[in-house]
Order: C-alpha cells, then sequence, then structure tokens
C-alpha cells in the first residue's frame, strides 16, 4: 500500500466492513396533533427502539408533522395473508347496515 | 468586505465549518436514516450560520470570499470527519459546548440572546444524537469501542481552545464552563465504558489558534471545496 493512512485510523481500519442490513426495521407511527390518534407513517431501520425514536424524529417529523411518535418492532407485527383477504373481507361488503351513515351528523362534531 | 465586530463572526465560523463538515457526509453515511440525522444537524448548523455571519456583515462574502487566515472558528469543528466515530466524538465534544455557551448567550441580553434561546433546542438535540452514539460506540463491540476511544483521543487536543474567552464575550462565566462541560463530558463516556483522556487540552504549538485565524492543514481543502463554485462563478444566481 503506497497511499499512508491517516494518523486518526486505528490500524484495523480497512477490514470489517459494517453490515447495516444487520439493523431491524421498525414501523413509526405519528400523532399529527393532540386528539387525533397515531397513524403508520412508514418505517426505518435503526440498532435499537431509543436510535429508532430519533430516526423517526429526523425522517418523519422534521417539517412538524407531528406531537408524539410510537416505534413498533416490525417483526412484532402481525399481518393479516393476502391468501384470506376473501374469507376476512368480503362477507363485509354486502352489510351496508353495519355503517353508521343513517345519521344526522350534529354541526361541529370533527373526527367523527 | 464590511465585517463588524462582533462574537458573532466566531460563533457563525464555527457552525458554518462544522455543517460543512457534516454535509460531506451526503452519500457515503453507513445507512440511510443516519445521513439524514446528520444532513439534519448540518442544516441546522447552516441556518445558525446564516444568521450569526448577517449580523457580522454580508453572509455570502463572509462564507465565500474570505481568505482561510481571517476565519474565526474553533480548529476543532475543521478536523475532518475521519471514520464515524470522529464525527461523533467531535460532535460530542462541540454540541455539549455549544449547548452550555448558548444558554447562558440566551439567559442575556445580547444582540445574540434571540438566535441562542431558538439554538439552544436544536443544540440539545445534537449533544442527545452524539450522546447515544457515544454509548452505542463505547458499549459496544471490541472494535467500536477501540475507536470510539481512539476519535475521543485524537481530538482531545482541541477541546482546549473552547474555553479561551470569545472577544466580545469576555465576561461570560468560561471557567464554569468549561467545568459543566468536564463534568456533562465524563458522565456521558464513563456511562459508555471509556476513558476520559489524559492529557494536555492543546497542542505546544497548532491546536487552539483557530480564533485567532491559525488553523490546521485539513481546513485549506475544505475552504477551496466550499468556497470554489461561488469564487468560479462570481455574482451567480439560480
Amino acid at each position: 500500500m503506497t497511499t499512508p493512512r491517516p494518523a486518526e485510523t486505528p490500524a484495523s481500519a480497512t477490514e470489517a466492513t459494517p453490515q447495516p442490513t444487520d439493523w431491524p426495521l421498525w414501523e413509526v407511527f405519528v400523532r399529527s396533533r393532540r386528539g387525533l390518534s397515531h397513524t403508520h407513517a412508514g418505517s426505518l431501520h435503526a440498532p435499537d427502539a431509543e436510535m429508532a425514536l430519533r430516526n423517526a424524529r429526523d425522517l418523519y417529523t422534521r417539517r412538524s408533522e407531528g406531537v408524539s411518535i410510537w416505534v413498533v418492532p416490525s417483526a412484532q407485527v402481525t399481518a393479516s395473508s393476502p391468501d384470506e383477504k376473501d374469507a376476512f373481507f368480503e362477507p363485509a361488503g354486502d352489510k351496508p347496515y353495519r355503517h353508521p351513515t343513517f345519521y344526522e351528523i350534529p354541526d361541529g362534531v370533527h373526527h367523527l | 468586505m464590511n465585517v463588524t465586530a462582533t462574537p458573532a463572526l466566531p460563533l457563525g465560523d464555527d457552525a458554518l465549518i462544522l455543517s460543512h463538515r457534516l454535509g460531506e457526509w451526503a452519500g457515503r453515511a453507513p445507512v440511510l436514516e443516519e445521513e439524514v440525522a446528520l444532513a439534519n444537524i448540518a442544516l441546522d448548523l447552516l441556518g445558525q450560520a446564516r444568521v450569526l455571519l448577517s449580523l457580522a456583515g454580508d453572509e455570502d462574502e463572509l462564507a465565500f470570499l474570505r481568505e482561510e487566515r481571517q476565519f474565526r472558528n474553533l480548529q476543532l469543528v475543521e478536523q475532518p470527519n475521519g471514520d464515524f466515530a470522529h464525527t461523533i466524538a467531535r460532535q460530542l465534544y462541540f454540541s455539549t459546548y455549544q449547548e452550555l455557551l448558548f444558554e447562558h448567550l440566551a439567559a442575556g441580553e445580547s444582540e445574540l440572546a434571540p438566535l441562542a434561546a431558538k439554538a439552544v433546542k436544536e443544540v440539545a438535540y445534537h449533544r442527545d444524537h452524539a450522546h447515544q452514539w457515544t454509548l452505542r460506540l463505547g458499549d459496544g463491540t471490541d472494535e467500536s469501542h477501540a475507536r470510539m476511544q481512539h476519535a475521543l483521543d485524537a481530538l482531545w487536543r482541541f477541546t482546549g481552545e473552547l474555553f479561551e474567552p470569545v472577544e466580545g464575550l469576555e465576561a461570560a462565566p468560561w471557567p464554569t464552563l468549561h467545568d459543566t462541560w468536564t463534568t456533562r463530558i465524563t458522565s456521558t463516556l464513563e456511562q459508555a465504558t471509556l476513558t476520559v483522556p489524559e492529557g494536555p487540552q492543546r497542542g505546544g504549538w497548532a491546536a487552539g489558534a483557530g480564533r485567532q485565524g491559525l488553523h490546521t492543514e485539513p481546513f485549506g481543502r475544505l475552504l477551496a471545496e466550499m468556497q470554489h463554485l461561488h469564487r468560479s462563478h462570481p455574482g451567480a444566481t439560480w
């Protein structure tokens, strides 16, 4: 090697390239303002929960989008399977009487 | 070039130069999330630099048309990014200092008080970011521990300059700020299973004269990169 190594680099600097993909995935939920519920905003990689919160702050709330953040390990999310879509969701399709649409909403009621 | 004598100039130079250094991570950070975090800190600092330099003169002229010897930033902030541990050590040392100084300025009535009051919240986040990473690198693997300790040791000799009274801010309680800084740094490093570096906080001949316009070798290359576009195309606009 002809290039001198910078003085501040430890001897092992050229070995062991870090593997960023080792970091687990986290789902991010952001509450945009008081009174509303947390909404899924996206996902990110982070080494642990504390860093995930901070990354979420930088990625999803830097334009004042939020007042509260939750992070959840993606591995902890149990999702419905696309194969079960029909059994899960289709029976609800022809039952309009389950929708609360037969009421007049009083003036001044929001977020209903 | 009209330059008003104000402490906003050295403090603005600190923010400008560290912002540029952090910006050098764009496209090179270990992971995308960390790249955004570093860029976010860089942009906070750039915002501070714009306000501060505007108090001293024309911000663009000051940033792009001064020579190396006219910059008043600390030598600490011009140090190269090195590995990630170096960037984090530099940030820990600087943000801890900047938070203490801005807390002091925010409580006063100088022209710097409004900026300091706003910036101190940003800086608290920068310090926390560096603190969190110091804990993880120090108390992580053997490799990360060794690198973090090495970075802390290598940059230690630039920390004495932080507490040389800034011209125009001689009344600030510099020895007290230094004591509090040492307490906070010690607390973080102990938590991270790292050792507070021993040895002088300034080099015999080099470190600690940035406020007088004396800079280290890497600063010239930083300036060349930062200024070349503006100097190559004077007066160019978007």
